[in-house]
């Protein structure tokens, strides 16, 4: 019997209305995992605020703050000021959104936080999508992908906002992405942003929806880890903006591997293809530039 | 102790004494006077809450949400634009029912960009389910202010403290402000009903479907109900520690008038004199200052007018397609009252336009001389050379 070294205690409960193979549950789960019980969620309009469950049943055994669409970023400052001034410095806040909460309608009130340095955890669990509602696209949607206001010939022209770069221009203490097919390391990741108190935190997680990617819903694991294999979703941290650690650099399959078992990138032609690729490519390039080992800066005086 | 002071600073000053500990605003002309000074008493250790300096008044109400939620007493104050971006988060706090307390400063909306008195910003909030208070002077929104903390605690709904742009927030008055120790007795620390804790965890604000939805919403009704009777309590412990009360409406002189003048805000004191001078010269005319209009006082008000002919209503406000917000909310609490007097609904002082005794006396002559109210409201003061399309009475 292998036992496993990581949290074992659950904090969240079946019998949530998730799709079948949904990947936002499994990222719930492995962050509650490594949280712990002395946690706040603040849940603005998204999958997650469905699943945690509808009057009067809730599917988590933590606190949970339900706010709106564009607030997470604000609301969650304002309950750890809360916190603070009842003196419970040990409950972490963390803001648990979608990408559309994170990227578009809640991109301000995140970019203020951060700019103050809010000492919270904010997670964006990425579909890629305004899933909740129906599949619409979002600043997230990769370059090519097709939704119900991407449709047909309109495919997304434009490529997936880079949320983790825009978030390092702030210096955030720490940035990182995670994925659902490599538990370790998002469990790691999550606790050390827990224990990095103090400032602000971010971890764009990567979660499969079979629902809005047209893919058997057996496969969401599958495909998480294909867009790591791809580099399509690289795994690295960032701290305080600059220094960069690549946590996965194996040899990459190809993109196509990655696009050709998903429904929404089905109408992609060999062009298309070639043109995703080159653009993974070029991504990767810039990543490893980064990635290299950063000289530590001088300062202008010698106090 | 007695100082000069202006508006904004009353309220500030009681935000202080109220220990508010968790703040985010963020500013607007005019009411920025009020959250500098209350950055500054943070710097300075003379308050030990928080302030939260965010990017956006839609994040300032969530910000307080937030810290609401968390068990805080909280605060906020905006403006105009600022609380037309909350709006959304007025419905929300009022339905989450968390007891922020918000000081709005009454400013036109654009556009044209104007950031004068204008009382259209916090009517058109009318159905947010706030409470609301109108403030004649530098004392009143000092004392509304603080009884807005208990109030909004002890009904569990948001209370929305309102000041005129300029002439309430930027004018100088000489304002009592309490000592410590006596708001201390008024106002003691804020015990939550509700907070989130790791130790008891519960979802809150979540999904309501239809069948408890409606049952939620009466649930808050049933708050508002409650806040005529929680407003007159507070301000017995008001009155017994500091010696002031306002009431929920003031009737001045209503007694014998056969003509009322009614209206919100510091045109209230302008109209205290024309009205004393008109008694003077025998006419029968009495003021009804409207302070409380959500929840609307309905049996207060059809109290207050019983002898009189005609209520003459002085909006400083207007509601496109439907007229006067003051008029028509009075005229429709007086339909089936037992007493109806017509309601006349006069428009003037907007966009920072002064309501001056002249204009006041001529809303009081267009009254008296109509046997019956227009079907419109009718616009004082326009000036024809600005605007060719302009009608006056």
């Amino acid at each position: 019997m292998i036992r496993s070294p990581l949290p074992q205690t659950d904090y969240m409960t079946s019998g949530h209305v998730g799709c079948p193979g949904c990947g936002a549950t499994v990222a719930m789960k492995f962050a509650l995992r490594a949280l712990g019980e002395k946690t706040m969620m603040v849940i603005p309009a998204c999958c997650w605020a469905i699943i945690a469950g509808s009057h009067p049943q809730c599917s988590l055994k933590v606190p949970v703050l339900h706010t709106a669409f564009a607030t997470a970023g604000a609301t969650a400052s304002g309950l750890r000021a809360a916190l603070d001034m009842r003196g419970d410095t040990e409950t972490v806040v963390v803001a648990w959104a979608g990408d559309g909460g994170t990227f578009d309608i809640g991109f301000q009130a995140l970019s203020g936080a951060v700019e103050r340095n809010e000492d919270f955890i904010y997670v964006c669990y990425d579909n890629e999508a305004y899933m909740n509602t129906g599949v619409q696209r979002s600043s997230s949607t990769p370059f090519g992908t097709r939704t119900t206001t991407t449709p047909g010939a309109s495919w997304k022209q434009t490529r997936k906002k880079n949320i983790v770069e825009a978030l390092a221009a702030h210096r955030i203490p720490y940035a990182a992405t995670a994925s659902i097919a490599y538990p370790e390391d998002m469990i790691q990741k999550f606790q050390r942003a827990r224990i990095l108190k103090g400032g602000s935190r971010f971890i764009h997680v990567f979660a499969t929806c079979p629902t809005g990617w047209r893919v058997p819903t057996d496969q969401c694991i599958k495909i998480a880890r294909l867009a790591v294999q791809t580099r399509v979703f690289p795994l690295y941290e960032v701290v305080d903006g600059v220094r960069y650690t690549l946590n996965h650099d194996a040899a990459p399959r190809p993109v196509r591997d990655y696009l050709s078992i998903q429904g929404r990138f089905n109408h992609l032609s060999d062009v298309d293809c070639d043109k995703i690729q080159t653009m993974v490519d070029e991504d990767w390039m810039l990543l490893k530039r980064k990635a290299t080992p950063w000289p530590p800066l001088k300062p202008a005086y010698d106090p | 102790m007695k100082e000069v002071v202006e508006g904004s600073h009353a309220v500030s000053e009681a935000v202080r004494l109220a220990r508010v500990q968790v703040m985010s605003a963020y500013p607007i002309t005019p009411q920025t006077h009020i959250v500098e000074a209350l950055s500054e008493y943070c710097a300075q250790g003379r308050m030990t809450g928080r302030f939260i300096c965010v990017e956006s008044e839609h994040s300032a109400m969530a910000a307080v949400i937030g810290a609401a939620s968390g068990g805080a007493r909280t605060f906020t104050a905006t403006s105009s634009h600022g609380l037309a971006l909350m709006h959304e988060l007025l419905h929300w706090s009022s339905a989450a029912r968390l007891p922020i307390v918000m000081a709005e400063v009454n400013r036109a909306l654009g556009p044209g960009w104007n950031i004068w008195m204008d009382q259209t910003d916090s009517l058109a909030q009318r159905d947010t389910g706030w409470i609301q208070l109108y403030c004649e002077d530098g004392q009143e929104a000092l004392d509304t202010t603080l009884l807005a903390f208990r109030l909004a605690e002890s009904a569990s709904l948001p209370v929305m403290v309102v000041l005129d742009a300029f002439f309430l927030s930027h004018t100088y008055e000489p304002v009592d402000i309490p000592d410590q120790t006596a708001v201390d007795r008024f106002l003691p620390p804020y015990r939550p009903k509700v907070h989130l804790d790791t130790r008891e965890p519960f979802a809150l604000s979540q999904m309501a479907p239809p069948g408890c939805y409606m049952e939620m919403r009466h649930d808050i009704q049933a708050g508002m109900r409650r806040v005529p009777d929680l407003y007159t309590a507070a301000e017995n412990g008001f009155e017994e520690i500091f010696g002031r009360r306002y009431g929920m409406l003031e009737a001045y002189r209503c007694e014998d008038a056969e003509i009322i003048l009614a209206m919100a805000g510091t045109a209230v004191s302008t109209s205290r004199e024309v009205v004393d001078d008109l008694r003077d010269r025998g006419e029968k005319v009495g003021l009804l200052k409207i302070r409380m209009f959500r929840p609307f006082p309905t049996d207060l008000l059809r109290h207050s007018v019983s002898n009189a002919q005609k209520i003459a209503v002085l909006d400083r406000n207007f509601c496109f397609g439907l007229g006067g917000i003051f008029a028509q909310e009075i005229r429709a609490a007086l339909y089936h009252g037992e007493w109806r007097p017509s309601v006349f609904s006069y428009i003037s002082g907007m966009g920072g336009r002064d309501v001056t005794p002249e204009i006041i006396k001529e809303v009081y002559g267009l009254a008296k001389a109509a046997d019956r109210p227009e079907t419109e409201s009718v616009w004082v003061g326009l000036d024809p050379a600005t605007c060719p399309v302009c009608r006056t009475a």
